[in-house]
């Protein structure tokens, strides 16, 4: 008996050793902030991406080959971000990087990954990573500047010409608040007012009163991010203000209706992705089924509803796993050269096609035009 | 058998763990932890001068290591200096800082000292986080290259990235150490020592209780001004986070945890948790309660901290 212990168990890792090194060949590694401030970025997109690896190993994997994936929490930490990236790299020794759930993260690790020449695929928002163009940097989430454009092209249709900003100073509203001041002009669009607040504060009647008080405001438009533009929907209803409101694509998601009341939030309009009015989308639409099968997958698995933030980790796993298999290698170089190539590959968020200038890939018609109405989304169309 | 200075010995070691740890390092990413460990090392070495020797407790340095790191962004930038004399500034900038603050607080008998540093930290955060046209804002802004790396291409030393910020920085710790033990054996060090055990009896044999204080509280500001700039160069990218709160509370858990008093428990403090979060994700979820419960247990079984208590266990043994 002992002997045919003493000889199964080595055996049987033996095993186990070449059963692990025979299916796991390809290796994708990810740094997100699952935990931290950032927790509403990185736990939907740490979710996404082990359901997506576990989807795709039932499935066969890619080309026959099995994927692992190698993950760690960065908690919203650049530093952090930067340690693991290196650790990703040197020590795990992966083929390429998904993550960066930050603007500040995914800077970090893009260094890294150029350094090492992995391609690196960012879930962050600033069109810093990806302009000027890095070889090895590619991103899925849209940016803060077509947010501003699709919404700009929104008053337009309406015949809106004049309007007054209010922005959070945190990150997200700053940085909208900047690019939508930088490209108003090309939509004839006057900014009017631009009042700020602090994404703690309790009341925005204030800055409010004085948008409302500046003359020949048409519309008002609010970046923000968190609870700052539900406070400042309602005290917009409670000051009676009857110009449309616009608010941005940090809010789309249905817990902004919650925070807001149903009430104040009717009439916004805000641009938001696909995965947000799944349901409502038109049968045709070529994003229905992607953003059906994904949702569907989540919600089950997670029971908790699906965010546009693991939508940003699906595409971005989508993209890699069609570089994966048009490259036909798991070598750096081939896949960036794959994803480069990929064209018309729809996501949640959009329809890419990279090109050698183009890192990111996505149009404005990656954003749709939402209004709440009777409580819901609805498509402005 | 001739007996070593325990600062000849605590330099040994330190020199020792540099120069030897390379030889056991799998891949390149134990050069990053290495390096990491040690500029945390060096930041510490400033709170040993200022807690350890001095008794005096800082929430805010934090703040002085954002000056040191955003200086090595801004400088070379908007005044066109090298980065190497960019982290002089910043060194300028946060001794001048922490001479401003400190000369009226440390007056003062209490945790005066603590709270407003703890003030001091927060404000420089906010003007990080908000002066976005110049800072960058949360999102961070770029460093420039240190340049020395090229430097020594030139001179026929070709080294990873990775190596050469391990030596860099192994070397930066070994000068902060070498001055941070000079400092405890000089007549300085023994005042602040003094004042540490009793302020009323440093003043009854001549000592000037204040002014020593701003020294030791100066320097340790010096100290954490570097290890921002090291931070900074090395990671070629830096954001507000470098100056936030929580790694005010890290630098002194640092030292705590370690042992606050002498310089090579701190910088074992600052190893210490520079590795258990990347040695802990194998718990995954769970990594941040592992991470306090470990923290926790220490406290509770080392109280004098992790170097003085092991030292103690030894001796008592020996006896």
């Amino acid at each position: 008996m002992k002997k045919t212990l003493a000889t199964t168990v080595p055996a049987a890792l033996i095993a186990l050793g070449l059963a692990s090194v025979a299916s796991a060949e390809i290796k994708i590694g990810a740094s997100v902030s699952a935990t931290g401030p950032a927790a509403f970025l990185g736990d939907p997109e740490a979710k996404t991406l082990e359901m997506l690896v576990e989807e795709i190993n039932a499935k066969g994997g890619i080309n026959g080959e099995k994927i692992e994936l190698v993950l760690y929490d960065d908690g919203g930490d650049p530093n952090k971000a930067r340690t693991f990236a290196t650790r990703l790299i040197e020590n795990d020794e992966v083929q390429a990087i998904i993550g960066g759930s930050t603007t500040g993260t995914s800077m970090s690790i893009l260094s890294v990954a150029e350094d090492a020449e992995i391609p690196f695929i960012s879930l962050a928002g600033a069109i810093d990573i990806v302009q000027p163009v890095k070889p090895y940097t590619f991103k899925t989430p849209h940016t803060d500047r077509m947010a501003c454009q699709k919404i700009f092209e929104d008053m337009q249709k309406r015949g809106i010409e004049t309007i007054g900003m209010i922005s959070g100073t945190d990150g997200f509203g700053a940085s909208m608040q900047a690019q939508c001041k930088d490209v108003a002009g090309e939509y004839g669009i006057k900014i009017a007012a631009d009042e700020t607040y602090d994404p703690k504060d309790a009341d925005m009647t204030a800055q409010l009163t004085k948008i409302r008080n500046t003359e020949g405001v048409q519309a008002v438009l609010n970046p923000g991010f968190g609870q700052g533009p539900a406070i400042v929907t309602r005290n917009y209803r409670q000051l009676g203000i009857e110009l449309p409101l616009y608010q941005s694509h940090g809010v789309a998601s249905d817990g902004f209706i919650e925070l807001a009341g149903k009430d104040a939030v009717e009439g916004v309009r805000l641009p938001g992705t696909a995965l947000l009015v799944a349901d409502l989308l038109a049968e045709d639409d070529p994003q229905k089924p992607v953003v059906m099968a994904y949702k569907t997958a989540y919600e089950e698995r997670h029971n908790e509803p699906v965010s546009t933030f693991g939508g940003y980790a699906h595409d971005g796993f989508a993209l890699l796993v069609d570089a994966l298999t048009r490259a036909g290698s798991a070598e750096p170089e081939a896949i960036r050269d794959a994803l480069e190539a990929t064209s018309a590959l729809v996501g949640t968020t959009g329809v890419y096609t990279m090109s050698a200038e183009d890192h990111l890939g996505l149009d404005l018609s990656a954003f749709r035009m939402l209004e709440v109405k009777g409580g819901t989304w609805s498509l402005v169309e | 058998m001739p007996r070593l200075s325990a600062k000849s010995a605590t330099l040994l070691v330190l020199a020792a763990l540099v120069v030897v740890s390379p030889l056991f390092f799998p891949s390149g990413y134990y050069y990053r932890v290495g390096a990491l460990i040690f500029v945390n090392g060096l930041a510490v070495t400033g709170i040993v001068i200022l807690t350890g020797y001095a008794g005096q407790i800082s929430l805010g340095h934090a703040g002085f290591a954002g000056i040191g790191g955003y200086a090595c962004a801004l400088a070379p930038v908007h005044l066109g200096l090298p980065p190497a004399l960019a982290a002089v500034l910043g060194v300028l900038i946060s001794g001048a800082l922490a001479y401003l603050v400190g000369r009226p607080i440390l007056r003062l008998k209490g945790y005066y000292l603590a709270v407003a540093t703890l003030g001091f930290g927060i404000l420089v955060s906010m003007v990080l986080n908000n002066e976005r046209q110049l800072t960058g804002g949360p999102d961070g802004i770029i460093v420039p290259d240190l340049g020395l790396r090229g430097l020594l291409k030139d001179w026929g030393l070709n080294i990873s990235n990775g190596e050469f910020w391990y030596f860099f920085c192994g070397i930066a710790l070994l000068i902060g150490a070498w001055i941070a033990l000079n400092l405890r054996q000089s007549p300085t060090g023994r005042a602040l020592r003094a004042l540490h055990g009793s302020e009323i009896a440093a003043q009854t044999v001549g000592i000037d209780v204040a002014r020593l204080k701003l020294q030791a509280f100066v320097i340790s500001a010096v100290y954490a001004s570097v290890a921002g700039s090291l931070l900074a160069l090395q990671n070629k990218f830096i954001t507000p986070d470098v100056a936030g709160f929580m790694h005010s509370i890290e630098m002194v858990t640092m030292a705590v945890l370690g042992g606050a008093g002498s310089v090579l428990g701190a910088i074992l403090g600052a190893g210490v948790l520079t590795l258990l979060p990347q040695v802990l994700t194998v718990f995954a979820e769970f990594e941040q309660l592992v991470l306090g419960l470990v923290m926790m247990l220490m406290m509770i079984f080392l109280r004098e901290g992790l170097l003085p208590s092991l030292l103690r266990k030894l001796r008592g043994r020996d006896e």
